[in-house]
């Protein structure tokens, strides 16, 4: 029987680990994400999993040591938030390149500075490139289901990358809400074992990773990556159906909330999500056909199937919660226009930046948003600049 | 169908590579040969050299191989022309001359 209780988004990552009980956990402290080892740490301590936990220096040593630990043949992961993942970053692509399925739980938070522990995606979008497959929560339910599935989409034979399960720091990663665990057998019997092909450590083969490639090949060997990325896409979908089948609950590449008839529509990742949902609620009362596009997968990128599901609206907001400092908007805003553009939808759109630094978004915030969307569908406001939501000017 | 080692050069397409350029066989570095690399040349006085064998273990790169207890000629294949032979003779029996 599923139990229901309360338990923080860190808490709800741990309790995945201990379910999946994987081989290998280097780790180094990072908040928001600190408690993620920590908890893991005293599952072991307590006989309650087998991990071989490694006390690192360094991010850069945690990421090392997964990518070793993963090419060995071990089912790894790693936790971290912010400069530990910017700390990373050399590693990431390395992890990455070298086709290791690493499981990384990150509690996003801002990259400094200003110096600031808060909630924000500057993290892992800045990572958005790497190599790694990225998923994002709303709330400590999805993280928890989220981790679950993991394994079986990196370690999956048309994919084989590392994948990021993301949440938003402190806003899920430490708020305890209520949420339902699964049993362990069903959960073990879905995540299944780690059975890889090719590993270090196996006795009757040789085997080098990481090779120096000349110019000759390194192009081919990107179009390889590239391609499983794309691959991933069908995996994400069938690992989801199953994921439904032992537990009731639906994932895909994005939730559509009321999007189906909505004129008026909001993209955007993580904990912002529910609070625009209870925006949509009162709006709905009102008549306002308000919506809700909430990005799960952010890589690989949906994007054909993001312009389809808003291809109907007549504005969108599409809502980042980083700033680029390219001029131009956040990462989602303009891959989700680009989108748009490519599947030729005329809507109105509108970039917005939110919530940096741990700023806090509330439902009228949001219904000034959807109220922001009408008036800009009606041709009556325009902008000539990405605006900031809860700026002092 | 990933290819084995041997069988991979320039023309090879995309999906005929490995994943992440894996190598699952020993002693593919046979195959790439580095000795085109190579400016300077060492080169072995068989009349001076006294078979003490100092030089072959300072070869980085395993290019003086050992037969019946002897040095042979050099792996001229694989040689970078490094120098560290030349260095390591007690005798003078290894000089470097320009060029390959």
């Amino acid at each position: 029987m599923p139990t229901k209780t309360r338990m923080s988004g860190n808490e709800a990552v741990a309790h995945a680990i201990k379910q999946i009980n994987p081989d290998v956990m280097p780790a180094f402290p990072i908040t928001p994400s600190t408690e993620i080892p920590q908890f893991v740490a005293n599952m072991i301590a307590n006989g309650e999993i087998t991990t071989e936990f490694i006390p690192v220096e360094s991010e850069h040593s945690s990421m090392s040591a997964a990518i070793g630990a993963s090419a060995a043949g071990a089912r790894t992961l790693t936790a971290t938030s912010s400069c530990g993942l910017a700390l990373m970053w050399e590693v990431l692509y390395v992890a990455a390149s070298n086709r290791l399925p690493i499981a990384m739980a990150v509690a996003n938070r801002g990259l400094t500075g200003p110096l600031n522990i808060n909630a924000e995606h500057s993290d892992s979008m800045g990572a958005r490139d790497s190599g790694w497959l990225q998923i994002y929560a709303e709330n400590n339910q999805e993280v928890y289901d989220n981790f679950l599935q993991a394994y079986r989409i990196a370690e999956h034979k048309d994919v084989k990358l590392p994948i990021m399960v993301c949440q938003d720091g402190f806003i899920t990663s430490h708020a305890v809400e209520n949420i339902t665990l699964w049993d362990d057998a069903p959960i073990k019997k879905f995540v299944g074992e780690y059975e890889p092909e090719h590993y270090l450590l196996r006795e009757d083969e040789t085997m080098a990773v990481g090779p120096y490639a000349v110019s000759n090949y390194c192009m081919e060997a990107k179009k390889a990556q590239a391609e499983a990325m794309k691959r991933a896409k069908k995996v994400i979908l069938e690992v989801a159906k199953e994921f439904e089948a032992v537990t009731g609950r639906k994932y895909g590449f994005f939730e559509e909330y009321k999007l189906e008839d909505a004129e008026y529509a909001v993209v955007a990742i993580g904990s912002v999500c529910g609070t625009a949902k209870d925006a949509i609620d009162a709006l709905r009362k009102d008549g306002v056909k308000a919506g809700l596009l909430k990005i799960r997968v952010f890589r690989p990128f949906p994007a054909e199937e993001i312009a389809a599901a808003l291809k109907h609206c007549k504005a969108i907001a599409i809502l980042d919660r980083a700033e680029s400092y390219s001029g131009n908007g956040g990462p989602l805003g303009a891959e989700v226009t680009a989108a748009l553009y490519r599947a030729k939808c005329t809507a109105e759109t509108v970039n917005m930046v939110y919530g940096l630094s741990g700023r806090d978004v509330r439902v009228e915030d949001m219904e000034k948003v959807y109220e922001d969307l009408q008036k800009l569908a009606a041709g009556t406001i325009s902008y000539p600049e990405y605006p900031y939501i809860g700026l002092r000017d | 169908m990933a290819l084995r080692a041997e069988q991979i050069n320039e023309k090879t397409r995309w999906q005929d590579l490995t994943e992440g350029l894996q190598i699952y066989e020993p002693a593919t570095s046979k195959l790439f040969e580095t000795g085109e690399w190579r400016t300077d040349t060492p080169v072995w006085d068989r009349e001076k050299c006294k078979q003490c064998l100092l030089c072959v273990p300072y070869c980085p790169d395993s290019c003086i191989t050992v037969k019946d207890g002897k040095r042979q000629e050099f792996d001229y294949d694989h040689c970078k022309g490094c120098g560290i032979c030349v260095k390591a003779c007690p005798f003078g029996a290894l000089s470097m001359k320009e060029g390959k």
